[in-house]
Order: structure tokens, then sequence, then C-alpha cells
């Protein structure tokens, strides 16, 4: 620690910090003028700063700032404006009864955006962006509906979902009619899934006893899917005989439906999006494949 | 220069430094950390929040353990198109038994602090087991080993005293149950069943993974515990009570 007399380098005419690597002296050059005001600049900012947002922590309570800006009051501002942006049309489309909104050509162009963004950030992750589903998540795009295709229904099931716990939910599932506690023992499981895929005009596999199928089938599926394997809506029992199927049409995935049942489950939207989307989605939803 | 040039005390001596460092550093800390556990306006008073239930909590490890908050936030900012997208703004009060909270820093997945009711138990498993198989354009990994993967008992354990140990209120009983609890929450025909929802009011039962016989026999996989706790977040505080405007502060 003993003070030398700065050395000072020849050519620069400044002194050098004392270190030296291999014969290079480093220089005790200042900052650059201009980094070090804008470095001052930046505390004299943060002091404005200080003065002008919410910034220090007290006894009771912290500085409100100068104008006494809140990110949540700004949000409920924000919220507020964007309500009334919309308000002329959502309180038409709130009144409006969902055929009224298919007549009306602004209604429906309203009620369509709405929906098709309320769509993507809800509806999209299971039935997919272009709402063509997934296996277990039904297409929407098709004329197959399980609990029905029409407005009205389609509102229901959106509103109240699917085997939730809410009272008007859909309810209804496909018991698990083989495995080891099932009615059906595992050659019958077989025969009556080949079945299935004869009524849907799908090829059977050979040596299959299709009329002891047909027996299988009356005896435990007609009850929800019908003698002519058309389904129920009541029930959400699917259409068997159309060309769309929920969780594939395989034998494989026939028989595993067959044993262990199925019970999917849609949550019900009331509540956590208003009536208002509710509605406009109803009306996007039916104009992707609906009707029936 | 002279008070320029006493600076370099503090560059030369390391000691000197490292105390003034510690000096500063804790002057930045009391100032900006301390207020926080006595002022009122840092937690909202809500109702609703209740501690987690062994099977969340159990899940909750393993989405700590897994990064999920690598990829996920759990924080709906106050911005209107978050509010639009995810639902309510989180509130402080929501995570408060959250030890350490997972809000994350980054989204290269959705948010999930309000993912809870949103999809079905069915999607989770079907989501968390190979994510393209419903979602084709995602790029998060599969998790299929957690429906194969058992919760043993010494993984809840711990997780209990240690958040006690945080400030958690969990009561002595709940302490006792906590591995009857984990299994019961999978199962609606459990005996202790009653008992367990008296312990954790507005708690759901079922089986979270979509394996009810296994369930029902006291296995309890990994796959039951993080959809269990994926469908309770966000869903504690019922915001249709809950005044936004009383709590702007």
């Amino acid at each position: 620690m003993a003070n030398h007399p700065p050395e000072i380098d020849a050519a620069t005419g400044r002194s050098t910090t004392g270190h030296e690597w291999d014969g290079i002296k480093e220089l005790n050059s200042p900052l650059p003028k201009w980094w070090l005001y804008v470095f001052y600049a930046t505390i004299v900012w943060s002091i404005g700063y200080w003065i002008v947002y919410p910034a220090w922590p007290l006894v009771t309570g912290y500085t409100k700032g100068l104008f006494g800006y809140s990110s949540r009051e700004s949000v409920v501002v924000e919220l507020d404006a964007l309500k009334a942006l919309r308000a002329s049309r959502s309180t038409a489309l709130a009144s409006a009864s969902l055929e009224d909104i298919q007549r009306n050509p602004d209604l429906l162009t309203f009620a369509l955006a709405q929906g098709k963004a309320a769509f993507g950030d809800n509806c999209a992750p299971c039935h997919g962006l272009s709402a063509t589903g997934a296996r277990g998540f039904p297409n929407l795009r098709d004329d197959t509906w399980l609990w029905g295709g029409s407005l009205a229904e389609i509102r229901q099931t959106i509103a109240h979902g699917v085997r939730t716990g809410d009272d008007r939910s859909r309810q209804g599932s496909m018991p698990a009619l083989g495995g080891p506690n099932g009615v059906l023992k595992r050659d019958e499981v077989i025969t009556v899934a080949n079945y299935v895929r004869s009524l849907a005009g799908l090829s059977v596999r050979q040596g299959t006893d299709l009329a002891k199928g047909k027996e299988l089938f009356e005896t435990n599926c007609v009850a929800c899917h019908g003698a002519d394997g058309r389904g129920n809506r009541e029930l959400g029992a699917a259409n068997l005989t159309s060309a769309n199927w929920v969780y594939g049409s395989d034998e494989a995935t026939i028989v595993e439906t067959i044993n262990n049942g199925r019970g999917g489950v849609m949550p019900g939207w009331t509540g956590r999006l208003d009536d208002t989307t509710v509605k406009a989605l109803t009306i996007y939803v039916h104009a992707l494949g609906g009707g029936q | 220069m002279s008070l320029w040039n006493k600076h370099a005390i503090l560059e030369k001596n390391s000691i000197i430094l490292t105390v003034g460092i510690i000096i500063v550093v804790a002057i930045g800390g009391l100032v900006e950390i301390a207020p926080l556990f006595y002022l009122r306006s840092t937690i909202e008073r809500v109702e609703g929040v209740r501690p987690y239930t062994p099977l969340e909590l159990a899940g909750r490890a393993i989405y700590v353990r897994e990064g999920c908050y690598n990829c996920h936030s759990q924080m709906v900012r106050p911005l209107r198109d978050e509010v639009e997208r995810y639902g309510h703004y989180s509130l402080a009060a929501e995570s408060m038994y959250d030890k350490p909270f997972q809000w994350g820093s980054k989204r290269t997945g959705p948010d999930l602090a309000r993912v809870g009711g949103k999809y079905s138990d069915e999607w989770h498993v079907a989501h968390l087991a190979n994510p393209r198989s419903i979602v084709p354009q995602s790029i998060m990994p599969g998790y299929a080993f957690l429906s194969q993967a058992e919760v043993r008992p010494e993984q809840i354990e711990g997780h209990f005293i240690s958040n006690r140990r945080g400030g958690v209120p969990y009561s002595p009983e709940q302490v006792a149950n906590a591995w009857g609890d984990l299994r019961a929450q999978v199962n609606p025909d459990a005996p202790t069943l009653a008992a367990f929802q008296s312990r954790y009011p507005g708690a759901i039962v079922r089986a979270f993974g979509g394996n009810t016989s296994a369930a029902a026999n006291g296995t309890v996989t990994e796959m039951d515990a993080l959809v269990a706790y994926l469908q309770v977040l966000g869903t504690m505080v019922d915001f249709r009570t809950y005044d936004a405007r009383a709590n702007i502060r």
C-alpha cells in the first residue's frame, strides 16, 4: 500500500495504472465523456421515475407516484374501454336470439369474428385450430353430431359441457362391456366389433359370424345405439353407420371401446366465458358444420 | 479527487470490498423485500385459497422436477390481451401457498395460471403422453412415462414437512394423513373420502390419470398427481365474488 507517484506514459502523457504484462503497461485513461454523461443521465432518469411512478415502500404503504399509476387500475380501464367499443353490437348480440343473429348479416359477421377468436383461445387445443378434432375429440366440421348440431343443442353443449358436474351437462356414457367383469367374452367382443364395422360398410374379419354379431348387438347395444345403429343424441350414443369416428374405426379401437367403455369429458364454459361469448361460439361452431 | 482516491482502499482490499458489498446488498434487501412482509397491499384478501392437497402437492413437485416452468408461466399479467385470452389476471394470494411460486419468466408454451378446468383429464393425459397426437404444431416433449411411474410415500412426506416449515398452514392432522389423503383423492369409493374432503374442502376427487381400477386399488401414478395439480390451477378464487376495484392499491 505504499503510495508511489503515478508513472506517466511518455507517448500519451497519461498516468499508468502500474499494472504490467510482458512489458505492456495499462493506461489509466478516463471513461469516454459520452459514456459518462449517459450514465449520469440514467441516474437522473431513475430519480424522475421514483417521483412519477409508484416506487418506494414506506411504513404503511408505498409512494404512489405523481399520477397514481396502477397496472391493475389501467387494465380495468382498458377492459371497460373495450366493452364500450363493442357495446353497440354486443348488446345486440346479448339480446338477439341465435336465429336472429344468423339472419342479421352485421351481427353474424360480428358473432363469427368473436366466435373465431374465442374458439382459438379455448376450443382449439382439443378440437384443433381448424376444428377437425383429434382422436377422442370430435371433428366439428363434419355433419355427424353426438349431441345434436342445431343452434340450441350446440349452445347447451358449450355452456354446460359433457359429463361434467353441471346439472345441465350432457350425461350418458358408453359402459365397459368386455374385460374381466364385462358381460361380453373376448371372442364376443371381436364378433360384435366386426358387426359394428359392417354397419358402417367397412370390411370385416374373415370368418366373422355376423348373425351372431347382430344378435349380440341387439342384446347389448341397441338400447343406446338403436336397432339400425344410428345412435341416439339424447344419450350421446354415436351413429355407428357414418364415416365419422371419434376414437377410430379399426377393429382394435372398436374392441378397446367395447371393452373399456368411453366417457369423454368436455368442460362447461359457463362461468369461464360470458353468455355473449358462448353465443358467438355457438354461431361460429354452427357455421363450421352444424345444421342437424 | 481526494474522495475518489479513497475508493482505491476498497479496490485494493478484498475483505473490505466484501464487507462493503454485503452492506450495500443488505440495504437493498431491507428496502425492497422487508416491506413485503408487513405491507397489507402485498397480498389481496380473497376467499377460497387453500393449501394444496397431498396429490396436488405431489403433482406440483413433478411439475417442478420436469422443469415445466422453463416453458410455461403461471402469471396472467394485468394486460388487456392476457386477460382476454387467459381470464382474470393472477393475484398474489393465488400463489401464497406456492413454495416457491411458479410464475416463470418465459412462455414457450401458453400460460398455465388458469388452466384448471379448461380441458378434460383425458386431454391432459393424452397431451402429456404425446402432445402432437392432439396439437400437431406443438413442440412440447412427451411425458408418457408419468403413467407408469407410481407415486411413493417418500415423495410426499418431506414436501409436507418443508412446506409447513415454510409457512404453509398444514395442520398436524393433514401432515399425519398425507399419504392416505393422496390415495383417497383418486378414488371416489375410498372409505376415508369424507375425512379427506373435510380436510380439503372443495378438492376434486376422481381418477385424474384415467386408470380408475388402479386408483381404486390404491395405486397412484405421477400422471394422476400432475393432472390433479393442473386441474386445480387458478380455480380456487371465485372471481364472480372478487371485487377487482376494491383490491386496486
